[in-house]
């Protein structure tokens, strides 16, 4: 006889509420009509994501590593990470919502009549909603699980929505459906290797949670053929998320390609859960092995810091440029994986917030700058944007100075913690390593601070669109908040570390 | 509140002041910023009448928590060489804005973002010097870099982006090896219970050699490029030649010294042993930029690039006069701080208005200034002579002393550094022959001398240098006690004389 496993639901309810919040979306999509759609997605989803978050605030302080039999550990970094992606969701909704940057009919072929007809109706794209929501509840299990079905589950839920996503731009539609089947092939094949990579983990440990991979490398000395081939295929599905070199190839292109309200809420959002649940596994599983693990991955943080910032040069396009500089962020925060310590966790939980809220800032910005084709993210036509819009090419600096790591901003914190982990750690080298490539991609951000202030406007096709409320709102958020974590992170930081801890 | 951050708030304030004043009105913004740069001379003089040289412990201390998870704090506190470095900050600034009255009119934005950016950095400046936690000193260090990179790029003349990027670049990747050296002192004291960045707590760390060397070699490159050092000098000559003279006074004048300072007050406390291992390089760099900067400074065409070679090679006699590990030497070189500042402010500012007036910046488009602006001109030579240590100014004591100090240690340097007195003469003498005498071309003979406001800036300036030339005791006696802390602290002493009787 089967007994029902036994769920702590008050501690899932925030992934639940999610959840419902996107049948709803559904609902709607199929219930109500076209001109209502867009203004009840919007409240459905806002809604959805302050009740998740403040069911949340609620059982902050409680943890149990079976919220749901041993397939879901709610713990300080686990409740964090959903915290923080829920504020990601929230504010890249906010910037989602101008609808202008989407395709009004996905399924209508470019250029087709269908497309045509579409845009002539009026029509509003309004299931963005509800696969933001789909995605976000993926985002918010994958941190948490701790066993590979559930994980490999999570990992699904929250690409398959951004799959489709990445190609509802409106405009350049064929380089959006390009990007999207880029990222769906380049995916499903990297879920593949992380699906081989459980599975062999499974049959070397017999069981497939962490704590039982824990056991088993405790049991047999952590020599075994099955489980370095296991991490080997692991890590390179959790690398492919997190944009890591030598898997980072996709970044550049569906960065560029995706509408971009949604490239800012992937890049911070989809960093945030793939770094949790990457810290989760080689924190919790693979802690006892970590000296088959370490030597690679901190050589591709090295690889990953350096390729990042190098490549970010030679590139001529804002949405670009900003993917490689995620690959380089994606190298720094690899370091705290390697570094294996408390002080590396909480660093992680810090620098995930300032560099996403910096993200999806700076991506709130390039939604701005436009011509009668649309957003313009060709480098050269930015130039002398500072005089046409000093404020938003002041805070567009901002986030560039805080890509930087330039003190007082949030991401000069982010990165003295994350390299004090790994100086704790005793991986000097690789403190070294970061501190090359910052002074590399220094360079590429200020060459773009330079061009914004410092030289006269060449065109004058390009202006700067004045932002809805909402995406108002948004930016505004981002940019106090990376002053303020930069000048007071304090505030965050103290919270941060009381949360920097997995529960086995 | 100390008065330290009171002296650091009032520019700030200043600032905010000035962003709501209306842009159109620029000489109220002029005035304002004017009266709080003159406020904040005030208070710091008032401070300097309150600072007790019999002390050797740091006064007007003040600590904060700031970032409690790394045991970071708002730590301020001077001693002599700090409140000697804050006081010509806070006299040069004011000189500055009333020299430079109308500099800010001809950038690419406003004359409000100009004065908000100089107030900015003066807060900077008074708080780089201050500041005894060294997480506050850094992220000072390296914010200051921004403003001044806005002062170059968007005031100045001429290839202005490419010069303040250059500038930043050059800073920054500096600040980023200092960086990775501040982590692993912060690691060290960690490991030695209690992770600290108080600067008194963190001298007395036990490091092993080797840990020093690299440490020291993060901070002292990181120093050397911040006060030009061959071979990393390579980024001043083109910021001092784009930017305005105000900001040449201030980068020279002022942020360079933090390069100096920084050898002294942290290569040297942090790591005694590295700085006795790298004192022979370091002294060869030393010689080699005091020769090179002068040698350069001779075939320079341009005002502002040979002022700023000149300012390389007095960079090298400093660094000699730190090096020697001498308390002559090291006295000298702290002193040698205060006037080059003043020395450096007064030939900038003349130059900025001679070249104002005649529309070019280089040398041979000048001559017989002597004749048409007389007051301009002497201005002119007496800086000219500060530059090339006549004595009687301020800058003969301080090179005599930094020759002293390092001759009873290193012969060969002095000597060969003294020869750098010698090209000094040539280049400053073949500059002021050039401009001010000979023929007056025709371009240059109705061009008006110093006004009023002109004369009123320039005065203090050649009075600090030729008092200071003859009677340089109250300074030296401010910075004594702090030569003495360091070489305790450095674990070194002056040498004895071997023929005793």
């Amino acid at each position: 006889m089967l007994t029902a496993p036994k769920l702590d639901y008050a501690l899932l309810a925030p992934i639940l509420i999610i959840l419902g919040a996107a049948l709803l979306g559904v609902l709607v999509e199929a219930f109500v009509k076209q001109s209502l759609r867009a203004r009840l997605q919007l409240a459905i989803a806002l809604t959805g994501i302050i009740i998740a978050f403040e069911q949340l605030y609620r059982i902050r302080n409680q943890g149990t590593s079976i919220a749901a039999v041993t397939s879901v550990s709610i713990d300080g970094a686990g409740i964090f990470m959903q915290g923080a992606i829920l504020i990601f969701a929230f504010l890249g909704i906010l910037i989602i919502a101008d609808h202008d940057h989407f395709a009004p009919q996905a399924s209508a072929l470019p250029g087709s009549a269908e497309e045509v007809s579409a845009l002539e109706s009026g029509k509003q794209q309004t299931e963005v909603f509800p696969l933001t929501l789909f995605a976000v509840s993926g985002m918010m299990l994958f941190p948490i699980a701790t066993d590979f079905i559930t994980l490999f589950v999570a990992l699904e839920v929250l690409s398959l929505p951004l799959y489709l996503m990445a190609g509802l731009s409106r405009r350049r539609r064929l380089l959006s459906q390009e990007a999207a089947l880029k990222y769906f092939l380049l995916g499903a094949y990297s879920s593949a290797f992380f699906l081989f990579g459980a599975a062999l983990l499974y049959g070397y440990s017999g069981s497939l949670s962490l704590n039982g991979l824990t056991d088993a490398i405790h049991g047999s000395g952590g020599n075994d053929v099955f489980l370095l081939l296991g991490i080997v295929f692991l890590s390179v599905g959790l690398l492919f998320k997190v944009g890591a070199v030598p898997f980072h190839n996709w970044t550049p292109d569906v960065y560029q390609g995706a509408p971009t309200p949604i490239t800012g809420f992937m890049a911070a959002a989809t960093k945030a859960a793939a770094f949790g649940a990457t810290l989760r596994i080689f924190y919790v599983g693979l802690d006892a092995a970590q000296i088959s693990w370490k030597p690679a991955i901190a050589a591709v943080a090295v690889i990953t810091m350096l390729v990042g910032a190098i490549a970010a040069i030679s590139q001529r396009d804002v949405k670009r440029m900003l993917a490689y500089s995620s690959i380089a962020h994606a190298g720094f925060l690899l370091t705290a994986v390697v570094s294996l310590n408390k002080s590396a966790l909480g660093a992680t939980l810090f620098y995930l917030v300032a560099y996403g809220l910096a993200t999806i800032g700076a991506f709130g910005i390039v939604t701005l700058v436009r011509d009668s084709a649309g957003e313009v993210t060709d480098i050269n036509r930015w130039v002398g944007l500072g005089k046409k819009s000093p404020l938003v090419a002041s805070v567009f600096s901002l986030f560039l100075l805080s890509f930087a790591g330039i003190p007082l901003t949030s991401g000069f914190v982010g990165k003295f913690a994350i390299f004090s982990a790994a100086y704790e750690s005793g991986n000097i080298y690789l403190v070294v390593a970061g501190v090359l490539s910052s002074a590399i991609a220094v360079f590429f951000y200020l060459r773009l601070i330079l061009m914004l202030f410092f030289a006269d406007a060449t065109n004058d096709s390009v202006s700067v669109v004045i932002p809805s409320i909402l995406t108002r709102i948004a930016i505004s958020i981002t940019a106090i908040a990376t002053i303020i974590l930069g000048v007071a992170p304090s505030l965050l930081f103290n919270v941060a570390q009381n949360f920097a801890y997995f529960l086995r | 509140m100390s008065i330290l951050t009171t002296l650091q708030l009032l520019p700030l304030i200043g600032a905010i002041v000035i962003a709501v004043l209306p842009v159109g009105n620029a000489k109220l913004i002029k005035q304002t910023a004017l009266g709080f740069s003159l406020l904040v001379t005030i208070v710091s003089i008032v401070m300097a009448f309150g600072f007790k040289t019999s002390e050797s412990a740091l006064q007007f201390t003040e600590t904060r928590s700031w970032i409690s998870a790394f045991n970071i704090n708002y730590a301020v506190g001077i001693d002599g060489m700090a409140l000697a470095l804050i006081l010509m900050t806070t006299i040069l600034v004011p000189i500055v804005f009333l020299a430079g009255w109308n500099e800010s009119e001809n950038g690419r934005w406003s004359v409000k973002v100009f004065y908000i950016l100089l107030l900015i950095l003066e807060t900077m400046m008074i708080g780089v010097f201050a500041a005894t936690d060294v997480f506050l000193f850094y992220v000072i260090f390296e914010a200051m870099l921004l403003p001044v990179y806005f002062l170059i790029g968007g005031y100045g003349v001429g290839e202005r982006a490419a010069a303040a990027m250059k500038f930043l670049l050059y800073s920054l990747f500096g600040g980023l090896l200092m960086l990775a050296a501040v982590i692993g002192l912060y690691i060290i004291s960690t490991n030695q219970g209690g992770g600290t960045f108080d600067i008194a707590k963190l001298s007395e760390l036990r490091i092993d050699s080797a840990t020093q060397n690299w440490l020291f070699l993060g901070f002292f490159i990181a120093f050397a490029i911040k006060a030009p050092l061959w071979p990393f000098h390579t980024w001043l000559p083109t910021a001092a030649k784009s930017a305005t003279a105000g900001t040449s006074t201030l980068l020279l004048g002022v942020l360079d010294k933090v390069g100096t300072y920084g050898m002294i007050r942290f290569c040297m406390s942090f790591f005694p042993d590295a700085t006795k291992t790298f004192t022979p390089a370091i002294i060869t760099l030393a010689v080699i930029s005091i020769l090179y900067g002068a040698f350069l400074a001779i075939g320079q065409k341009d005002i502002n690039s040979l002022i700023a070679f000149t300012s390389i090679s007095h960079f090298g006699f400093i660094t000699l006069g730190i090096f020697a590990l001498t308390s002559q030497g090291l006295t000298g070189a702290i002193f040698y701080m205060v006037n080059h500042g003043f020395s450096t402010a007064a030939l900038f500012l003349t130059a900025g208005w001679m070249i104002k007036r005649r529309g070019s910046s280089q040398i041979a488009d000048f001559g017989g200034l002597q004749r048409v602006t007389p007051i301009l001109a002497w201005s002119f030579f007496l800086a000219g002579m500060s530059a090339l240590a006549l004595p009687g100014l301020s800058s003969f004591v301080s090179e005599f002393l930094v020759l002293l100090g390092s001759f009873a240690k290193y012969p060969v340097a002095a000597i060969l550094g003294t020869t750098g007195i010698i090209l000094a003469a040539l280049y400053v003498l073949l500059a002021v022959q050039r401009s001010l005498h000979g023929e007056t071309p025709a371009t240059s003979s109705g061009i008006p001398d110093l006004n009023l406001r002109e004369k009123i800036a320039i005065a203090p300036v050649i009075a600090v240098l030729v008092v200071l030339g003859f009677y340089p005791k109250p300074v030296l006696n401010v910075i004594n006690p702090t030569t003495q802390t360091v070489m305790t602290h450095a674990g070194v002493s002056d040498p004895v004389a071997k023929v005793a009787k």
